[in-house]
């Protein structure tokens, strides 16, 4: 089949207008593209083995993955439903898209109505084509028949049956690479596609503008068409008169996994699993990773271990109690507890939340609780597909900000974080939370949680309100409930823990300097005795108290702990905990915050969050003490 | 639409698809323009195709079935989609 090799196509015209992204490479490119939740992951991880590249798609944020097999540059794209400028996501896979040499489109054989539209469009944009049609072991489960043979005839492209999971035909990869090779394009849009030709430069984004893509149009100064509609609808017909033909449905069984998916959504059963589920990852996450392991890795490998051992590495050369002893091993220094804390306290942390996520999403489990929660969330201005970084703020604000990239507009980016900084705490800070209300009994604990939860809700609401505009609505196609595969699962979260380590630890050795100078210069004194009056008359806490809260810049947890030393009514507990739980988060966060939402807002919540919190908790205090 | 003018003229209305009952089989009359649109006919929701609601969540979310696969609709979205119920016992 030498004469449909894939070889790299003449680049001029992408060369030219300087995609971002893809080093012009003499590697011919294969894509990875698909439906979300198809398998295209597992595609991917077979050709590329351990050496992959994760990174940032420049000018979004969305990770992609990039590896090598034989001579080919292999890319996995973010799952689509279509090649478009909808979302971040579509942006990344249309670029890769029109870059590829070759396209793998990953089809889930089991909805196959669903994934034929991309697969139409990937035909349609004149790119070379091999359809691997996925969980075939699925289909015969279900009594479905799904006829390959007529179905490569029909689009033109070679198909082959896959398992993904099982590895199953994966032996014919090599062949799908080779054999990639254009298939039927509409005949009146192949037309069509022929006047733009000569504007563009190739096929596939003459298709795209001719689909009223804006982005392409503007990058060739082309009016964009304004047919979109009319081919998306004449392809989903055309899509539906080929499912006519190659499949046949025998009679239909209902599945387990389906009966359990049901369950997830259904509002009686559906909330005791999501009880249940969190009760799993806390015991997970917050129990074995944040108090058992951390204990061990902070006290042992950070404190005992790290610590002593860099300080006495420069001591020979800088006094301890000089400015720049201070600075890199004092008790704020960024070789000794930035250290401790990135890699011993916040690293298990972040790998053991990533990994719950993992399952989560995996399993087909996390658009299902998204769907249930999603009017509740509509009340605060957010759609159900916010509860992933609402989730993982209680693992790691700072991670969960990053997260609210993935959110559908700005307004609900900007109330996630903003509800994320002000009212969800973090696991470093539950820890000393609940340590402390558990001494100070069920009614310092109803009292907090109430109190704590009513401000998320009133701040929801108001952001709601004020900011205007509208929701975008949930809109997602639930994934089959699933067994996820431990590799997959292994996979993700050691990319996911592995980026987030690489784009936030430089804010945590950036806060830690900060907050050194400060302590140097004796700002830090000053911000504290400026806060004491407050502490002491509106709060009616001890002056000490002051320093605890100022801690609480550095490190969430420090400003908890900082409360243990101090002699505490179980009021002023609630009060000092109220406090420390609304105002600022971590400096990390705010830092995060800072580049993910912009100077301006970032200092509009963090002011804010010291009034909120001196406010409610003020208010406690008048009516508590 | 003949079909649907049939069911019409039985006295069926048209109602948003957050008031339609859980289990019931709907004709998808008319879906707003806007962003959503798009996306809901790449998932192969268009006018004039039938589907299944298996779940309607208090508040209005709902998940509808179509081809063994479910999509979540938000509240926001479901009250602006008209729908109408299909009866077997007239077909």
């Amino acid at each position: 089949m030498h004469s449909h090799a894939v070889k790299r196509a003449p680049r001029e015209h992408v060369e030219k207008h300087n995609h971002p992204g893809l080093a012009p490479a003499a590697r011919p490119i294969v894509a990875l593209v698909g439906n979300p939740n198809v398998g295209k992951s597992l595609v991917f991880n077979y050709l590329s083995g351990m050496y992959v590249d994760v990174s940032n798609y420049p000018g979004t944020t969305i990770e992609f993955t990039q590896g090598r097999y034989k001579e080919f540059d292999v890319f996995d794209t973010p799952g689509v439903y279509g090649i478009g400028s909808f979302s971040d996501e579509e942006n990344v896979t249309r670029e890769i898209v029109l870059q590829a040499d070759a396209v793998l489109n990953v089809v889930d054989a089991v909805h196959i109505e669903r994934d034929l539209f991309l697969t139409m469009q990937l035909i349609d944009m004149g790119k070379k084509v091999s359809v691997l049609l996925n969980f075939m072991d699925e289909v015969e489960a279900l009594g479905l028949q799904v006829d390959a043979e007529l179905l490569s005839q029909t689009l033109g492209v070679p198909v082959f049956r896959t398992t993904a999971t099982k590895r199953r035909g994966f032996d014919r990869l090599d062949e799908a690479i080779e054999q990639a090779r254009r298939g039927r394009q509409d005949a009146a849009l192949h037309h069509k596609l022929h006047a733009m030709l000569a504007a563009v430069g190739s096929e596939a984004e003459a298709l795209l503008v001719l689909e009223g893509n804006e982005t392409i149009a503007a990058r060739h100064a082309v009016a964009s068409g304004t047919e979109r509609e009319a081919i998306a609808i004449d392809r989903r017909n055309r899509v539906n008169r080929i499912i006519d033909v190659v499949l046949i449905e025998h009679e239909g069984r209902a599945r387990l996994s389906a009966t359990i998916g049901h369950w997830a959504i259904n509002p009686w059963s559906g909330v005791p699993m999501l009880v249940a589920a969190l009760y799993l990852i806390y015991l997970f996450v917050g129990r074995l990773v944040a108090q058992d392991l951390v204990k061990f890795t902070e006290v042992k490998l950070g404190q005992e271990l790290w610590e002593p051992w860099v300080r006495g590495l420069v001591a020979p050369y800088i006094v301890p109690s000089s400015w720049l002893g201070t600075l890199l091993v004092g008790e704020f220094g960024i070789a000794t507890m930035t250290v401790t804390y990135l890699l011993f306290l916040l690293l298990p942390l972040v790998v053991a939340f990533y990994a719950a996520l993992a399952l989560m999403e995996d399993s087909g489990y996390l658009p299902r609780l998204a769907t249930l929660v999603d009017r509740a969330l509509n009340a605060v201005g957010l759609n159900g597909g916010a509860v992933i970084p609402l989730i993982l703020g209680f693992g790691c604000v700072t991670m969960a900000t990053i997260t609210t990239r993935m959110l559908g507009s700005e307004r609900e980016k900007r109330i996630a974080v903003a509800i994320l900084q002000f009212a969800v705490p973090c696991s470093a800070q539950l820890a000393v939370v609940a340590a402390l209300l558990s001494g100070a009994g069920f009614a310092a604990m109803t009292i907090y949680s109430i109190t704590i939860f009513a401000t998320f809700v009133a701040l929801g609401t108001v952001l709601e309100r004020v900011l205007g505009g509208e929701t975008t609505p949930l809109l997602i196609d639930l994934p089959p409930m699933r067994l996820p595969r431990l590799d997959n699962v292994i996979r993700k979260t050691a990319y996911r823990s592995y980026y987030f380590m690489k784009e936030a630890s430089s804010w945590f050795f950036l806060g830690a300097l900060g907050v050194g100078v400060m302590q140097i210069t004796g700002l830090l004194d000053v911000w504290q005795d400026l806060l004491a009056p407050v502490t002491t008359g509106w709060l009616q806490l001890p002056r000490a108290a002051s320093r605890a809260f100022v801690m609480g810049m550095v490190r969430r947890d420090f400003g908890a702990a900082g409360l243990y030393q101090l002699p505490l009514s179980a009021p002023q507990i609630v009060v000092a905990l109220v406090t420390i739980t609304l105002f600022t988060p971590c400096i990390a966060s705010v830092m995060v915050m800072v580049k993910e939402r912009g100077l301006k807002e970032a200092a509009i919540v963090w002011s804010g969050t010291w009034i909120v919190a001196f406010i409610v908790a003020g208010l406690l205090s008048q009516l508590l003490i | 639409m003949i079909l649907l003018d049939k069911y019409m003229a039985a006295g069926r209305g048209v109602l948003p698809l957050d008031s339609a009952a859980k289990g019931s089989r709907l004709l998808i009359v008319e879906i707003p323009p806007g962003r959503s649109r798009m996306q809901l006919i790449r998932l192969g929701i268009l006018e004039g195709e039938a589907v299944r609601v298996i779940e309607r969540m208090p508040g209005g979310t709902v998940v509808i079935e179509k081809n063994r696969r479910e999509i979540a609709i938000g509240a926001v979205l479901a009250r602006t989609l008209l729908v109408a119920p299909i009866r077997f016992d007239h077909a």
